[in-house]
């Protein structure tokens, strides 16, 4: 069995008012991980997407439960966020860029393209009519990487 | 969001000040079209200045105003943009289509 270091759990009601509090809840967590502002942002902005997807599409706008739960082991987090709403039919065309369902109500169809470029992995499972479950990863680079990698930078260009 | 017109260029400038998803995309879709069928402008910019977040609610929002000023006869641009608004619009291409300008001869 893995040993996590923290983790915590969430839930709330499929209202798109509640995007903000779910991505600004993870940035929090995500924190202790100290991670740049760079990463943070690409976790809200992944966090945002696959909420919306759960509200939008898995609940279409009816009230449901939205489940978050976010894992902190190491220097990385795994999110997992999961409905009980209708399920996505072929989650392969589902993720191509451009695709969507709804593009009479100007959406973008990149969701699913934006978490797995700001992410370092994602997993989606789904069952039709019985809801749909997406785990991403993001590895945080340590600080000290980054001044090491400025480090030896310097020294080359000093070289 | 802040609206300013510069009637001598027929600009229209739209600052947004909010954090842009799915849920605040509404209000702000339904202003600045509100805002454009007022002013009629030949040049709509939208100012990122003040967004400190956006999703894939932004692509939607500027790809609809693009068709919406082109209807009307006039151009789309967008100015200021963080580098995590830029990192989203450049995944989308829209940039393709809608140049970034420069605000600084406006007083905005």
């Amino acid at each position: 069995m893995k040993n996590f270091e923290n983790e915590m759990k969430l839930e709330f009601l499929s209202k798109s008012s509640n995007e903000a509090f779910a991505r600004i809840t993870v940035a929090a967590f995500a924190s202790q991980l100290d991670p740049s502002l760079e990463e943070l942002a690409d976790i809200k902005t992944a966090v945002s997407e696959a909420v919306t997807n759960s509200i939008i599409h898995g609940y279409e706008n009816k009230i449901g439960i939205v489940k978050l739960e976010a894992k902190l082991i190491e220097n990385e987090i795994i999110i997992e966020i999961s409905d009980h709403g209708k399920g996505i039919e072929n989650v392969e065309i589902a993720k191509e860029p451009l695709y969507t369902t709804k593009p009479n109500l100007e959406r973008s169809g990149m969701g699913f393209t934006i978490m797995e470029s700001f992410m370092d992995d994602v997993k989606i499972e789904s069952v039709l009519g019985l809801g749909t479950k997406i785990t991403m990863t993001k590895k945080i680079k340590k600080q000290e990487e980054d001044e090491m990698e400025e480090e030896s930078l310097n020294l080359i260009t000093k070289d | 969001m802040e609206t300013k017109f510069f009637e001598k260029d027929k600009l229209l400038v739209l600052k947004i000040t909010d954090e842009i998803d799915d849920y605040s995309v509404q209000k702000i879709r339904r202003r600045a079209d509100n805002e454009i069928e007022r002013y009629m402008p030949k040049r709509v910019v939208f100012d990122f200045d003040s967004v400190t977040f956006m999703d894939s609610a932004g692509i939607g929002l500027i790809i609809g105003r693009y068709k919406f000023t082109n209807m009307l006869g006039g151009s789309l641009e967008v100015a200021n943009l963080t580098q995590s608004v830029k990192k989203i619009f450049e995944m989308s291409g829209i940039l393709k289509l809608i140049p970034i300008v420069s605000l600084d001869e406006y007083k905005v």
